[in-house]
Protein backbone atom coordinates (compact mmCIF):
# COMPACT_ATOMS: atom_id res chain seq x y z
CA UNK A 1 0.00 0.00 0.00
CA UNK A 2 1.31 3.45 -0.92
CA UNK A 3 2.90 5.86 1.51
CA UNK A 4 0.41 8.72 1.10
CA UNK A 5 -2.59 6.39 1.31
CA UNK A 6 -1.53 4.96 4.69
CA UNK A 7 -0.45 8.33 6.09
CA UNK A 8 -3.86 9.77 5.21
CA UNK A 9 -5.46 7.25 7.59
CA UNK A 10 -3.03 8.10 10.39
CA UNK A 11 -5.61 9.51 12.83
CA UNK A 12 -8.05 6.62 12.63
CA UNK A 13 -5.29 4.01 12.81
CA UNK A 14 -3.73 5.63 15.88
CA UNK A 15 -7.07 6.09 17.58
CA UNK A 16 -7.83 2.39 17.32
CA UNK A 17 -4.29 1.38 18.24
CA UNK A 18 -4.26 3.18 21.59
CA UNK A 19 -7.96 3.60 22.32
CA UNK A 20 -7.13 7.17 23.31
CA UNK A 21 -9.27 9.97 21.94
CA UNK A 22 -7.10 13.05 22.33
CA UNK A 23 -9.82 15.38 21.07
CA UNK A 24 -11.43 15.64 24.49
CA UNK A 25 -8.28 17.40 25.80
CA UNK A 26 -8.12 19.92 22.98
CA UNK A 27 -8.64 23.59 23.93
CA UNK A 28 -7.95 25.26 20.58
CA UNK A 29 -5.84 24.90 17.44
CA UNK A 30 -2.75 24.25 19.61
CA UNK A 31 -3.73 24.40 23.24
CA UNK A 32 -4.70 21.25 25.08
CA UNK A 33 -5.16 20.36 28.72
CA UNK A 34 -1.87 18.58 29.36
CA UNK A 35 -2.45 18.03 33.07
CA UNK A 36 -5.89 16.54 32.48
CA UNK A 37 -4.47 14.23 29.81
CA UNK A 38 -1.75 12.96 32.15
CA UNK A 39 -4.18 12.66 35.04
CA UNK A 40 -7.05 10.97 33.26
CA UNK A 41 -5.21 8.71 30.81
CA UNK A 42 -2.23 7.63 32.87
CA UNK A 43 -2.58 5.40 35.90
CA UNK A 44 -2.22 6.75 39.45
CA UNK A 45 1.31 6.50 40.84
CA UNK A 46 0.46 3.78 43.36
CA UNK A 47 -1.14 1.68 40.63
CA UNK A 48 1.96 2.10 38.44
CA UNK A 49 4.19 1.05 41.32
CA UNK A 50 2.07 -2.06 41.77
CA UNK A 51 2.13 -2.85 38.02
CA UNK A 52 5.90 -2.41 37.89
CA UNK A 53 6.57 -4.33 41.07
CA UNK A 54 4.56 -7.28 39.74
CA UNK A 55 6.62 -7.21 36.53
CA UNK A 56 9.97 -6.96 38.33
CA UNK A 57 10.47 -3.41 37.10
CA UNK A 58 11.96 -0.60 39.16
CA UNK A 59 13.25 -0.45 42.73
CA UNK A 60 16.74 -0.45 41.27
CA UNK A 61 19.75 0.30 43.48
CA UNK A 62 21.10 3.81 43.94
CA UNK A 63 24.86 3.39 43.95
CA UNK A 64 27.37 5.74 45.50
CA UNK A 65 30.24 6.52 43.11
CA UNK A 66 32.87 6.67 45.87
CA UNK A 67 35.97 6.39 43.69
CA UNK A 68 34.71 8.67 40.94
CA UNK A 69 33.65 11.28 43.51
CA UNK A 70 37.10 11.04 45.11
CA UNK A 71 38.80 11.34 41.71
CA UNK A 72 36.76 14.48 40.94
CA UNK A 73 37.63 15.98 44.35
CA UNK A 74 41.34 15.48 43.68
CA UNK A 75 41.17 17.78 40.67
CA UNK A 76 38.65 20.27 42.12
CA UNK A 77 39.24 23.54 43.97
CA UNK A 78 39.21 23.32 47.79
CA UNK A 79 35.76 22.46 49.11
CA UNK A 80 34.42 21.45 45.70
CA UNK A 81 33.53 18.04 44.28
CA UNK A 82 29.87 17.04 44.71
CA UNK A 83 28.89 13.55 45.73
CA UNK A 84 27.86 11.47 42.67
CA UNK A 85 25.18 8.79 42.92
CA UNK A 86 23.99 6.59 40.06
CA UNK A 87 20.62 4.91 39.70
CA UNK A 88 21.47 1.48 38.31
CA UNK A 89 18.59 1.10 35.89
CA UNK A 90 20.45 -1.67 34.06
CA UNK A 91 19.02 -3.90 36.82
CA UNK A 92 15.57 -3.76 35.21
CA UNK A 93 14.40 -6.97 33.46
CA UNK A 94 15.50 -5.97 29.95
CA UNK A 95 18.42 -3.83 31.10
CA UNK A 96 17.25 -0.22 31.03
CA UNK A 97 14.77 2.28 32.48
CA UNK A 98 12.69 1.69 29.36
CA UNK A 99 11.03 -1.22 31.18
CA UNK A 100 9.24 1.42 33.25
CA UNK A 101 7.72 2.85 30.08
CA UNK A 102 6.87 -0.48 28.50
CA UNK A 103 5.35 -1.96 31.67
CA UNK A 104 2.37 0.38 31.78
CA UNK A 105 1.69 0.06 28.03
CA UNK A 106 1.82 -3.74 28.17
CA UNK A 107 -0.42 -3.82 31.23
CA UNK A 108 -2.92 -1.50 29.56
CA UNK A 109 -2.85 -3.44 26.27
CA UNK A 110 -3.44 -6.73 28.07
CA UNK A 111 -6.25 -5.30 30.18
CA UNK A 112 -8.00 -3.92 27.11
CA UNK A 113 -7.92 -7.15 25.15
CA UNK A 114 -5.26 -6.35 22.57
CA UNK A 115 -3.57 -9.51 21.27
CA UNK A 116 -0.20 -7.88 20.80
CA UNK A 117 1.86 -4.72 20.98
CA UNK A 118 4.04 -2.92 18.47
CA UNK A 119 6.73 -0.30 18.87
CA UNK A 120 8.83 1.51 16.28
CA UNK A 121 12.14 2.05 18.04
CA UNK A 122 15.83 1.44 17.46
CA UNK A 123 16.54 1.85 21.15
CA UNK A 124 16.42 -0.11 24.40
CA UNK A 125 12.68 0.46 24.36
CA UNK A 126 12.30 -2.39 21.85
CA UNK A 127 13.76 -4.92 24.28
CA UNK A 128 11.63 -3.45 27.06
CA UNK A 129 8.43 -3.87 25.05
CA UNK A 130 9.47 -7.38 23.98
CA UNK A 131 10.22 -8.33 27.58
CA UNK A 132 6.97 -6.96 28.97
CA UNK A 133 5.00 -8.54 26.10
CA UNK A 134 6.53 -11.90 26.99
CA UNK A 135 5.46 -11.45 30.63
CA UNK A 136 1.86 -10.63 29.67
CA UNK A 137 1.61 -13.28 26.94
CA UNK A 138 1.19 -10.66 24.22
CA UNK A 139 2.56 -10.94 20.71
CA UNK A 140 5.13 -8.34 19.88
CA UNK A 141 6.56 -6.63 16.82
CA UNK A 142 9.48 -4.19 16.96
CA UNK A 143 10.42 -2.05 13.94
CA UNK A 144 13.99 -0.76 13.89
CA UNK A 145 16.04 1.49 11.62
CA UNK A 146 19.30 -0.48 11.32
CA UNK A 147 21.05 -0.49 7.95
CA UNK A 148 22.45 2.05 5.52
CA UNK A 149 21.87 1.44 1.81
CA UNK A 150 25.05 -0.66 1.56
CA UNK A 151 23.64 -3.04 4.18
CA UNK A 152 25.97 -1.99 7.01
CA UNK A 153 24.14 -2.27 10.31
CA UNK A 154 24.74 -0.04 13.32
CA UNK A 155 26.26 -2.49 15.87
CA UNK A 156 24.29 -1.13 18.81
CA UNK A 157 20.99 -1.52 16.97
CA UNK A 158 21.95 -5.00 15.73
CA UNK A 159 22.40 -5.96 19.37
CA UNK A 160 19.05 -4.50 20.31
CA UNK A 161 17.48 -6.46 17.45
CA UNK A 162 19.07 -9.67 18.70
CA UNK A 163 17.74 -9.00 22.17
CA UNK A 164 14.20 -8.35 20.95
CA UNK A 165 14.26 -11.62 19.03
CA UNK A 166 15.69 -13.44 22.06
CA UNK A 167 12.69 -12.16 24.03
CA UNK A 168 10.30 -13.57 21.42
CA UNK A 169 9.48 -10.50 19.34
CA UNK A 170 9.24 -10.31 15.58
CA UNK A 171 11.79 -7.74 14.47
CA UNK A 172 11.56 -5.78 11.25
CA UNK A 173 14.89 -4.16 10.46
CA UNK A 174 14.84 -1.40 7.88
CA UNK A 175 17.20 0.85 5.98
CA UNK A 176 17.56 4.53 6.93
CA UNK A 177 14.45 6.69 6.70
CA UNK A 178 11.59 8.31 8.58
CA UNK A 179 9.24 5.82 6.91
CA UNK A 180 9.57 3.74 10.07
CA UNK A 181 6.35 5.50 11.02
CA UNK A 182 4.68 4.31 7.81
CA UNK A 183 5.70 0.73 8.64
CA UNK A 184 4.30 1.15 12.14
CA UNK A 185 0.94 2.41 10.82
CA UNK A 186 0.74 -0.41 8.26
CA UNK A 187 1.43 -3.02 10.94
CA UNK A 188 -1.05 -1.52 13.40
CA UNK A 189 -3.70 -1.60 10.71
CA UNK A 190 -2.86 -5.15 9.64
CA UNK A 191 -2.69 -6.69 13.11
CA UNK A 192 -4.98 -4.58 15.33
CA UNK A 193 -2.22 -4.64 17.96
CA UNK A 194 -1.68 -1.91 20.56
CA UNK A 195 0.66 0.97 19.68
CA UNK A 196 3.19 0.95 22.54
CA UNK A 197 4.30 4.43 21.61
CA UNK A 198 7.04 6.06 23.65
CA UNK A 199 4.94 9.18 23.82
CA UNK A 200 1.59 8.18 25.37
CA UNK A 201 0.74 9.13 28.96
CA UNK A 202 1.22 5.41 29.80
CA UNK A 203 4.83 5.52 28.72
CA UNK A 204 5.69 8.84 30.34
CA UNK A 205 3.88 8.30 33.65
CA UNK A 206 5.67 4.95 33.81
CA UNK A 207 8.93 6.89 34.34
CA UNK A 208 7.54 8.95 37.22
CA UNK A 209 8.45 6.09 39.55
CA UNK A 210 12.11 6.67 38.64
CA UNK A 211 11.96 10.25 39.91
CA UNK A 212 10.09 9.19 43.04
CA UNK A 213 12.59 6.42 43.81
CA UNK A 214 15.52 8.80 43.33
CA UNK A 215 13.98 11.20 45.86
CA UNK A 216 13.25 8.43 48.36
CA UNK A 217 16.65 6.77 48.05
CA UNK A 218 18.65 10.00 48.28
CA UNK A 219 16.69 10.97 51.39
CA UNK A 220 17.49 7.57 52.83
CA UNK A 221 21.25 7.75 52.27
CA UNK A 222 21.78 11.50 52.71
CA UNK A 223 18.79 12.74 54.70
CA UNK A 224 18.04 15.39 52.11
CA UNK A 225 16.95 15.99 48.53
CA UNK A 226 19.28 15.73 45.53
CA UNK A 227 20.63 19.09 44.32
CA UNK A 228 20.97 18.07 40.70
CA UNK A 229 19.49 15.16 38.76
CA UNK A 230 21.22 14.56 35.44
CA UNK A 231 19.01 12.91 32.82
CA UNK A 232 20.10 11.67 29.39
CA UNK A 233 17.83 13.51 26.96
CA UNK A 234 16.61 12.39 23.53
CA UNK A 235 12.88 12.22 22.77
CA UNK A 236 11.95 13.94 26.02
CA UNK A 237 10.16 11.13 27.89
CA UNK A 238 13.02 10.45 30.27
CA UNK A 239 13.35 14.04 31.42
CA UNK A 240 9.59 14.62 31.56
CA UNK A 241 8.80 11.47 33.54
CA UNK A 242 11.76 11.76 35.91
CA UNK A 243 11.07 15.43 36.64
CA UNK A 244 7.37 14.74 37.21
CA UNK A 245 8.34 12.02 39.67
CA UNK A 246 10.72 14.34 41.51
CA UNK A 247 7.98 16.98 41.76
CA UNK A 248 5.51 14.39 42.98
CA UNK A 249 7.97 13.42 45.69
CA UNK A 250 8.24 17.08 46.73
CA UNK A 251 11.76 17.82 45.46
CA UNK A 252 11.09 21.52 44.93
CA UNK A 253 14.69 22.72 44.95
CA UNK A 254 16.22 19.94 42.81
CA UNK A 255 17.65 21.15 39.50
CA UNK A 256 16.69 18.96 36.55
CA UNK A 257 19.54 18.77 34.06
CA UNK A 258 19.05 17.49 30.50
CA UNK A 259 22.18 16.04 28.89
CA UNK A 260 22.62 15.06 25.24
CA UNK A 261 25.53 13.84 23.17
CA UNK A 262 26.48 16.50 20.65
CA UNK A 263 25.89 15.19 17.12
CA UNK A 264 25.42 18.59 15.52
CA UNK A 265 25.97 18.61 11.77
CA UNK A 266 24.82 15.02 11.20
CA UNK A 267 21.44 14.68 9.50
CA UNK A 268 19.25 12.05 11.13
CA UNK A 269 17.51 10.96 7.93
CA UNK A 270 20.70 10.87 5.87
CA UNK A 271 21.86 7.51 4.55
CA UNK A 272 25.46 8.77 4.48
CA UNK A 273 25.44 10.22 8.02
CA UNK A 274 23.61 7.27 9.59
CA UNK A 275 26.68 5.15 10.29
CA UNK A 276 28.95 8.08 11.05
CA UNK A 277 27.46 8.50 14.49
CA UNK A 278 28.56 6.37 17.41
CA UNK A 279 25.43 6.98 19.48
CA UNK A 280 21.98 5.88 18.46
CA UNK A 281 20.15 7.65 21.27
CA UNK A 282 20.62 10.32 23.92
CA UNK A 283 21.88 12.70 21.26
CA UNK A 284 21.06 16.14 19.90
CA UNK A 285 19.65 14.68 16.66
CA UNK A 286 16.61 13.76 18.75
CA UNK A 287 16.75 16.17 21.67
CA UNK A 288 16.90 19.43 19.72
CA UNK A 289 13.91 18.78 17.44
CA UNK A 290 11.88 17.09 20.19
CA UNK A 291 12.52 19.88 22.70
CA UNK A 292 11.63 22.66 20.29
CA UNK A 293 8.60 20.81 18.87
CA UNK A 294 7.44 17.74 20.84
CA UNK A 295 4.42 16.88 18.70
CA UNK A 296 6.42 15.20 15.92
CA UNK A 297 5.46 11.73 17.14
CA UNK A 298 3.32 8.67 16.57
CA UNK A 299 0.45 9.91 18.75
CA UNK A 300 -1.64 13.10 18.32
CA UNK A 301 -0.20 14.81 21.40
CA UNK A 302 3.14 13.97 22.96
CA UNK A 303 3.00 13.29 26.71
CA UNK A 304 6.73 14.11 26.86
CA UNK A 305 7.07 17.92 26.95
CA UNK A 306 10.68 18.67 27.85
CA UNK A 307 10.52 22.48 28.05
CA UNK A 308 8.00 22.17 30.89
CA UNK A 309 10.59 20.36 32.99
CA UNK A 310 14.16 21.16 31.96
CA UNK A 311 15.94 23.60 34.29
CA UNK A 312 19.28 23.44 32.50
CA UNK A 313 20.42 21.72 29.27
CA UNK A 314 24.00 20.80 28.38
CA UNK A 315 25.74 18.72 25.74
CA UNK A 316 28.81 16.49 25.97
CA UNK A 317 30.89 14.93 23.21
CA UNK A 318 30.88 11.28 22.11
CA UNK A 319 34.46 10.89 23.39
CA UNK A 320 33.48 12.22 26.81
CA UNK A 321 30.69 9.65 27.12
CA UNK A 322 33.12 6.88 26.16
CA UNK A 323 35.48 8.21 28.85
CA UNK A 324 32.66 8.13 31.42
CA UNK A 325 31.75 4.58 30.36
CA UNK A 326 35.31 3.40 30.77
CA UNK A 327 35.63 5.28 34.08
CA UNK A 328 32.49 3.61 35.43
CA UNK A 329 33.91 0.20 34.51
CA UNK A 330 37.48 0.73 35.68
CA UNK A 331 37.00 2.86 38.80
CA UNK A 332 33.60 1.59 39.99
CA UNK A 333 33.51 -1.95 38.60
CA UNK A 334 30.29 -1.38 36.66
CA UNK A 335 30.30 -2.23 32.96
CA UNK A 336 27.30 -0.31 31.64
CA UNK A 337 26.17 1.80 28.74
CA UNK A 338 27.41 3.56 26.69
CA UNK A 339 24.45 5.82 25.77
CA UNK A 340 23.01 5.76 29.28
CA UNK A 341 26.27 7.22 30.56
CA UNK A 342 25.69 10.51 28.75
CA UNK A 343 24.44 12.08 31.97
CA UNK A 344 27.34 10.53 33.92
CA UNK A 345 29.78 12.35 31.62
CA UNK A 346 28.09 15.65 32.50
CA UNK A 347 28.05 14.76 36.20
CA UNK A 348 31.83 14.16 36.20
CA UNK A 349 32.36 17.64 34.75
CA UNK A 350 29.77 19.51 36.83
CA UNK A 351 30.69 17.91 40.19
CA UNK A 352 33.95 19.89 40.07
CA UNK A 353 32.07 23.18 40.24
CA UNK A 354 29.70 22.16 43.03
CA UNK A 355 30.35 22.15 46.80
CA UNK A 356 31.30 18.87 48.44
CA UNK A 357 28.07 18.64 50.39
CA UNK A 358 25.97 18.82 47.20
CA UNK A 359 24.47 15.70 45.65
CA UNK A 360 24.29 14.86 41.94
CA UNK A 361 22.21 11.90 40.84
CA UNK A 362 22.75 10.30 37.46
CA UNK A 363 19.28 9.00 36.66
CA UNK A 364 20.12 5.81 34.81
CA UNK A 365 22.50 3.19 33.53
CA UNK A 366 21.73 0.67 30.76
CA UNK A 367 22.95 -2.84 29.99
CA UNK A 368 25.96 -3.38 27.79
CA UNK A 369 26.91 -6.17 25.41
CA UNK A 370 28.35 -7.01 22.02
CA UNK A 371 27.73 -4.09 19.65
CA UNK A 372 26.49 -1.96 22.50
CA UNK A 373 29.88 -1.13 23.91
CA UNK A 374 32.54 1.58 23.39
CA UNK A 375 35.01 -0.88 21.82
CA UNK A 376 32.39 -2.00 19.29
CA UNK A 377 31.39 1.57 18.46
CA UNK A 378 34.98 2.80 18.10
CA UNK A 379 35.95 -0.09 15.81
CA UNK A 380 32.86 0.64 13.73
CA UNK A 381 33.62 4.37 13.63
CA UNK A 382 37.14 3.73 12.40
CA UNK A 383 35.80 1.45 9.65
CA UNK A 384 33.65 4.39 8.51
CA UNK A 385 36.75 6.61 8.36
CA UNK A 386 36.14 8.48 11.61
CA UNK A 387 39.37 9.38 13.44
CA UNK A 388 39.53 8.12 17.02
CA UNK A 389 42.21 9.58 19.29
CA UNK A 390 43.11 10.58 22.80
CA UNK A 391 43.31 14.29 23.56
CA UNK A 392 41.24 17.41 24.09
CA UNK A 393 37.49 16.83 23.56
CA UNK A 394 37.16 20.35 22.15
CA UNK A 395 38.69 18.88 18.97
CA UNK A 396 35.73 16.51 18.67
CA UNK A 397 33.85 16.78 15.33
CA UNK A 398 30.69 14.63 14.99
CA UNK A 399 31.03 12.14 12.14
CA UNK A 400 34.70 12.98 11.55
CA UNK A 401 36.67 12.83 14.80
CA UNK A 402 36.08 11.27 18.21
CA UNK A 403 38.43 12.57 20.88
CA UNK A 404 38.55 10.63 24.14
CA UNK A 405 39.71 12.89 26.97
CA UNK A 406 43.26 12.08 28.04
CA UNK A 407 42.23 12.55 31.68
CA UNK A 408 39.39 13.60 33.96
CA UNK A 409 40.42 17.29 33.91
CA UNK A 410 39.40 17.52 30.25
CA UNK A 411 35.76 16.65 30.90
CA UNK A 412 33.40 19.57 30.37
CA UNK A 413 29.89 20.47 29.24
CA UNK A 414 28.53 22.96 26.72
CA UNK A 415 25.48 24.97 27.74
CA UNK A 416 22.43 24.91 25.48
CA UNK A 417 20.53 28.21 25.36
CA UNK A 418 17.03 27.21 26.53
CA UNK A 419 15.58 30.56 25.45
CA UNK A 420 16.54 29.82 21.87
CA UNK A 421 14.68 26.52 22.02
CA UNK A 422 11.69 28.21 23.66
CA UNK A 423 11.58 30.86 20.97
CA UNK A 424 11.91 28.21 18.29
CA UNK A 425 8.97 26.34 19.84
CA UNK A 426 6.81 29.49 19.87
CA UNK A 427 7.68 30.34 16.26
CA UNK A 428 6.81 26.85 15.11
CA UNK A 429 3.54 27.06 17.03
CA UNK A 430 2.69 30.27 15.20
CA UNK A 431 3.27 28.49 11.88
CA UNK A 432 0.88 25.73 12.94
CA UNK A 433 -1.87 28.27 13.63
CA UNK A 434 -1.85 30.63 10.65
CA UNK A 435 -5.12 32.17 11.81
CA UNK A 436 -3.33 33.73 14.76
CA UNK A 437 -3.14 32.85 18.44
CA UNK A 438 -5.69 33.96 21.01
CA UNK A 439 -5.11 34.55 24.73
CA UNK A 440 -5.70 30.92 25.63
CA UNK A 441 -3.13 29.79 23.07
CA UNK A 442 -0.60 32.30 24.38
CA UNK A 443 -1.19 31.13 27.96
CA UNK A 444 -0.70 27.54 26.79
CA UNK A 445 2.60 28.40 25.09
CA UNK A 446 3.72 30.22 28.24
CA UNK A 447 3.03 27.09 30.30
CA UNK A 448 4.76 24.94 27.70
CA UNK A 449 7.92 27.03 27.71
CA UNK A 450 7.81 28.21 31.35
CA UNK A 451 8.02 31.91 30.52
CA UNK A 452 5.57 34.76 31.21
CA UNK A 453 2.84 35.21 28.57
CA UNK A 454 4.35 38.60 27.80
CA UNK A 455 7.54 36.91 26.65
CA UNK A 456 5.58 34.66 24.30
CA UNK A 457 3.87 37.75 22.84
CA UNK A 458 7.25 39.41 22.28
CA UNK A 459 8.53 36.37 20.39
CA UNK A 460 5.36 36.25 18.32
CA UNK A 461 5.51 39.92 17.43
CA UNK A 462 9.23 39.77 16.63
CA UNK A 463 8.29 37.06 14.19
CA UNK A 464 5.50 39.02 12.52
CA UNK A 465 7.81 42.02 12.09
CA UNK A 466 10.76 40.07 10.78
CA UNK B 1 22.03 -26.67 2.79
CA UNK B 2 23.76 -23.42 1.98
CA UNK B 3 22.04 -22.29 -1.21
CA UNK B 4 18.45 -22.48 -0.09
CA UNK B 5 15.83 -23.21 2.50
CA UNK B 6 13.55 -26.13 3.19
CA UNK B 7 10.08 -25.75 4.64
CA UNK B 8 10.40 -25.08 8.36
CA UNK B 9 13.89 -23.58 8.21
CA UNK B 10 14.56 -20.35 10.12
CA UNK B 11 15.27 -17.80 7.41
CA UNK B 12 15.56 -14.10 6.65
CA UNK B 13 13.71 -12.33 3.87
CA UNK B 14 14.24 -8.95 2.29
CA UNK B 15 11.23 -6.86 1.37
CA UNK B 16 11.14 -3.62 -0.57
CA UNK B 17 8.78 -1.55 1.54
CA UNK B 18 8.85 1.55 -0.68
CA UNK B 19 10.71 1.79 -4.01
CA UNK B 20 12.97 4.80 -4.58
CA UNK B 21 10.72 7.53 -5.95
CA UNK B 22 7.78 6.52 -3.74
CA UNK B 23 9.38 7.39 -0.43
CA UNK B 24 8.38 10.03 2.14
CA UNK B 25 8.57 13.59 0.84
CA UNK B 26 11.35 15.83 2.10
CA UNK B 27 14.00 13.22 2.92
CA UNK B 28 17.64 13.94 1.99
CA UNK B 29 18.65 13.06 -1.58
CA UNK B 30 21.24 10.48 -0.45
CA UNK B 31 18.42 8.58 1.28
CA UNK B 32 15.67 9.16 -1.30
CA UNK B 33 17.77 7.67 -4.10
CA UNK B 34 17.61 4.22 -2.48
CA UNK B 35 14.60 1.96 -1.99
CA UNK B 36 13.29 1.65 1.57
CA UNK B 37 13.98 -1.97 2.49
CA UNK B 38 13.31 -4.25 5.41
CA UNK B 39 14.51 -7.62 6.68
CA UNK B 40 12.30 -10.04 8.60
CA UNK B 41 13.11 -13.45 10.13
CA UNK B 42 10.78 -16.42 10.39
CA UNK B 43 10.10 -20.03 9.45
CA UNK B 44 9.97 -20.72 5.73
CA UNK B 45 6.61 -22.08 4.55
CA UNK B 46 8.16 -23.88 1.60
CA UNK B 47 11.40 -24.67 -0.18
CA UNK B 48 13.19 -21.76 -1.89
CA UNK B 49 16.64 -20.82 -3.14
CA UNK B 50 18.46 -17.65 -2.08
CA UNK B 51 17.05 -14.81 -4.17
CA UNK B 52 13.73 -16.56 -4.79
CA UNK B 53 10.37 -15.49 -3.42
CA UNK B 54 9.45 -17.20 -0.18
CA UNK B 55 6.70 -16.97 2.41
CA UNK B 56 7.48 -17.17 6.08
CA UNK B 57 5.75 -17.15 9.45
CA UNK B 58 7.15 -14.67 11.97
CA UNK B 59 7.58 -14.88 15.73
CA UNK B 60 4.46 -12.71 16.06
CA UNK B 61 2.52 -15.18 13.90
CA UNK B 62 2.28 -13.04 10.77
CA UNK B 63 2.67 -14.49 7.28
CA UNK B 64 4.98 -12.37 5.11
CA UNK B 65 6.38 -12.81 1.61
CA UNK B 66 9.74 -11.56 0.42
CA UNK B 67 13.03 -12.50 -1.21
CA UNK B 68 15.02 -15.20 0.58
CA UNK B 69 18.16 -13.45 1.86
CA UNK B 70 19.65 -15.90 4.36
CA UNK B 71 19.10 -19.31 5.91
CA UNK B 72 19.60 -19.63 9.67
CA UNK B 73 20.86 -16.03 9.89
CA UNK B 74 23.38 -15.37 12.65
CA UNK B 75 24.36 -12.47 14.85
CA UNK B 76 27.71 -11.10 13.71
CA UNK B 77 28.00 -7.95 15.83
CA UNK B 78 30.87 -8.08 18.27
CA UNK B 79 32.76 -6.20 20.97
CA UNK B 80 35.24 -4.84 18.44
CA UNK B 81 38.79 -4.36 19.68
CA UNK B 82 40.16 -2.49 22.67
CA UNK B 83 41.19 0.99 21.53
CA UNK B 84 44.42 2.60 22.81
CA UNK B 85 42.63 5.90 23.50
CA UNK B 86 40.09 4.06 25.64
CA UNK B 87 42.64 1.82 27.36
CA UNK B 88 44.36 4.96 28.69
CA UNK B 89 41.32 6.02 30.74
CA UNK B 90 41.53 3.40 33.52
CA UNK B 91 45.21 3.92 34.35
CA UNK B 92 44.80 7.73 34.32
CA UNK B 93 42.05 7.46 36.93
CA UNK B 94 43.94 4.94 39.04
CA UNK B 95 46.98 7.18 39.03
CA UNK B 96 44.86 10.11 40.12
CA UNK B 97 43.38 8.08 42.98
CA UNK B 98 46.72 6.61 44.11
CA UNK B 99 48.85 9.80 44.03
Amino acid sequence: MGYAEVMARKSEILLRATGLDYRSFSRGPLAFDYDAMMERVGYPLEEIRRIQSTAGVGRTPLLEMRRLTEAVRRISPEGKGARILVKDEACNPSGSFKDRRASVSAFHAGKNGYKGIIAATSGNYGAAVASQAAMYGLRCIIVQEVFDSSGRGQPEILEKGRKCEALGAEVIQTTVGPELFYVLLSLLEETGFFNASLYTPFSVTGIETLGVEIAEQVREVAGRDPDLVAVTHAGGGNITGTARGLRRAGCTSTEVLAVSVDLSGLHMASDRDFNRKSFTTGHTGFSMPFTSWPDRVDVPRNAARPLRYIDRFVTVTQGEVFFATEALAQAEGLERGPAGNTSLAAALALAREMDRDRIIVVSETEYTGAGKHPTAQLAFAEQAGVIVESGDPRDNAPGRRIVIPADLRRMSVSEVDLDRLRESYVRRAAQEAPGGLGDEEVEFLAAETRVPAERVRQWLSARSHS
Amino acid sequence: MSMGARAGDWVRIRVTILPAGERAPGIPADTASHPYQGWIDGWAAHEAAIGERVTLRTLAGRTVEGTLADVNPGYAHSFGRPHPALLAVGPSLKKLLED
